[in-house]
């Protein structure tokens, strides 16, 4: 009787580490059902459930989402000025901001990576991850502070003729420039890391002034870094909408995301397909580049 | 290489089409996911469930009387703060909640979209002696069915910074009259969202008589376009538009803005602050000549309440009399507990806020939801949808 239930005990084991054994694709798929799961129903499923969205409409006083097929969200998004004008000063920031952020973070990754003591290094890096570890809502306040009316932007530029940029998308480009700063800095100087000294070496023993060494040896080797960091700052302004909400009077696409959320759900999803494509758009062109080579 | 190449492009294409399938099956299932629930009021109050989750504006779920509300009732109160009445709706549509502090533009999309049910006000004791004038009111009562308990009202404040505005104004035109508001340019401070279109309307309402306005949540295309107009003019004086109480506190405290629309949350908590700001005083009955809009503000609980008894604990404690005097003096408002006048520290803060006075009511818009249909048949008004479609335009 004992010996029984001991042999049936073990079988189950045995049965499935008989079921997996020489079948290396079991193996493979049992090991990522799980994640694999997770990706395409949770993740994938939900940007198709916002897909789906965009073609309802909605029944004008409960907000309740009437699903029969309709394209009068995308007619009201193309054909009316106001939602055009929106988009583009979306992304127009967002450009800015990657832009921006490229600009300061490539010689501080620079120097990290190829000047600095390890020490420096070491310093440098704790200071770069160090905003990160305080509250994103935090630091748009204290933001909203320095760039008020008697803040100490205003204190500051004052002797010297200038003001506070006030609030708008000026401090918008600024706060965000701020934000993702360390998301630029980072993947760049990771790529720089990766360039080996002796290639500088190389291009200056062969003639070359520091000028033409950036231009022709370092920029062509750490540009898909630089995309890389461009897609998190690029994407990240795309889809922010709590900065201009708290700094600024002008809306992006996610304040009008936001607000039509609470009445109009299909009409704020036919407007987050805008960020989609316009990031779909900005892979296809950083692929081009190049950008996911040698990675 | 070129035959790895192809068999992966044959792999995308399948999950394509694995995700297009998957859509088209979610597309079906839709219609049959109709939200249901509502209807239903509770006939007995049972022992509470040890937890409430509530959705309140600024000021209105406080330690000062929810810790004793949990001492006697032991259910531990969590509270979401929303800035605006289209956040609550949203936020109720999650289901998580058990209540809400609506105001009237919430509430009747709230009763048609089911997220909240009937309350059966037999078993609230203090609801017999809430002020008439706030029961059975279009806001709280559908089709004969009360759907919840008054917490308070008041009117939206103007307030200004009397260091920088002289004399104090006694008008919307502040605000709204281009001539005059030029002046203040970029130090205007707006409410951000769509029902701020009735505060211009009520403006219109007293300044251009001859378009007809009667009620500034009921507007046909020719009131409503002009009220757009006129908002369109204030934008170039606008400093900031608001939605977050905290945040038009630090734009007064910081001096961004000197002149503008609030509630007497701000108010008194920049008072506290120091910051010199002023409000039509209590002589002129809070109120800019005009009137002004304002709010009634109902609880009512969610459809998918998962602590109903704890909710019906909260909606009579909160019209308790000392209670209700309590957040009242707090806040700033009108008690909606006639006997809440007798338990307030202030013995006569009743009488400055017109708590007992029915027609000083009469001038106060309380926020309404715009519906199509407004009373003549015709469904010839701007509905919801027009109007945030108008505020997003108008914002630019």
């Amino acid at each position: 009787m004992a010996s029984e239930a001991v042999v049936e005990r073990r079988s189950v084991g045995h049965r499935l580490a008989d079921l997996f054994h020489g079948r290396p694709r079991l193996q493979v798929g049992g090991l990522l059902a799980g994640p694999v799961g997770w990706l395409v129903i949770g993740y994938l499923g939900s940007l198709a459930l916002l897909l789906v969205a965009a073609f309802w409409s909605v029944d004008p006083l409960s907000g309740l989402t009437v699903k029969s097929f309709t394209l009068e969200n995308f007619e009201s998004l193309v054909n009316e000025p106001v939602y055009r004008s929106i988009v583009w000063r979306t992304i127009r920031t967002a450009l800015l901001v990657t832009l921006t952020d490229a600009v300061i973070a490539f010689p501080i990754a620079f120097y990290m990576a190829k000047l600095a003591s390890r020490r420096g290094k070491a310093l440098l890096v704790i200071g770069i991850l160090l905003p990160l570890w305080s509250s994103y809502l935090v630091k748009v306040y204290a933001w909203r502070t320095l760039l008020s009316a008697n803040g100490a932007v205003h204190w500051a530029l004052n002797p010297i003729g200038l003001d506070t940029p006030g609030y708008g998308t000026t401090a918008v480009w600024l706060v965000m420039s701020y934000l993702w700063l360390p998301y630029m800095i980072l993947p760049i100087y990771a790529g720089l890391e990766r360039i080996p000294d002796s290639l500088i070496s190389a291009s200056e023993d062969l003639g070359a002034r520091p000028f033409t060494t950036f231009r022709r040896v370092i920029l062509p080797l750490s540009f898909p870094a630089v995309v890389a960091g461009s897609i998190f700052t690029f994407s990240l302004t795309l889809g922010d909408y709590i900065t201009p909400r708290l700094v600024s009077n002008d809306q992006f696409i996610g304040n009008v995301i936001f607000s039509n959320i609470a009445n109009n759900q299909p009409f704020a999803a036919a407007l987050a397909l805008v960020p989609i494509v316009v990031m779909v758009a900005y892979l296809l062109v950083a692929r081009k580049l190049g950008a996911f080579e040698h990675v | 290489m070129r035959r790895k190449d192809a068999h992966s492009a044959r792999t995308a294409w399948f999950v394509v089409t694995g995700l297009v399938a998957f859509m088209l099956v979610l597309a079906g299932c839709g219609s049959s996911g109709d939200s249901t629930g509502g209807g239903e009021e509770l006939q007995k109050v049972g022992k509470g469930e040890g937890a409430l989750n509530l959705i309140s504006w600024a000021g209105y779920v406080e330690p000062e009387w929810t810790k004793p509300f949990e001492a006697k009732t032991g259910c531990a109160v969590s509270d979401k703060e929303a800035g605006t009445s289209d956040e609550m709706v949203e936020l109720m549509k999650t289901g998580q909640y058990d209540g809400v502090s609506a105001s009237g533009n919430a509430t009747a999309r709230l009763v048609a979209a089911n997220l909240v049910d009937p309350v059966n006000v037999d078993l609230v004791p203090n609801y017999k002696t809430v002020f008439s004038d706030l029961k059975d009111q279009p806001y709280n009562t559908f089709d004969g069915v009360n759907y919840g308990v008054p917490h308070g009202r008041g009117a939206n404040l103007l307030m200004w910074n009397s260091d920088d505005v002289k004399p104090a104004p006694d008008s919307w035109d502040i605000m709204f009259d281009p001539k005059i508001a030029a002046k203040y340019k970029g130090k205007i401070s707006a409410y951000d969202e769509s029902s701020y279109i009735a505060d211009a309307a009520l403006y219109l309402k007293f300044h251009q008589p001859d378009l007809g306005i009667e009620s500034p949540y009921e507007l046909n295309e020719e009131q409503f376009d002009a009220a757009i107009k006129l908002l369109e003019e204030q934008r170039a004086n606008v400093g900031e538009y608001w939605s977050e109480a905290a945040k038009q506190i630090s734009a007064f405290a910081g001096g961004d803005v000197t002149v503008g629309t609030t509630w007497q949350y701000q108010y008194f908590a920049l008072k506290g602050e120091g910051v010199p700001v002023a409000a039509s005083p209590a002589s002129q009955g809070f109120l800019p000549k005009e009137g002004a809009t304002g709010w009634s503000d109902t609880w009512m609980i969610s459809s998918e309440s998962k602590h109903p008894n704890c909710m019906y604990e909260w909606m009579n404690w909160i019209i308790e009399p000392k209670v209700n005097a309590e957040v009242a003096e707090y806040f700033g408002e009108a008690p909606a507990q006639e006997l809440a006048c007798e338990e307030t520290a202030n013995k006569n803060f009743c009488s400055e806020y017109h708590a007992e006075n029915p027609a000083f009511w009469k001038r106060v818009y309380y926020w309404e939801t715009p519906l199509a249909d407004c009373g003549n048949g015709e469904e010839d008004c701007m509905d919801y949808n027009d109007w945030v479609k108008a505020w997003t335009a108008i914002k630019g």
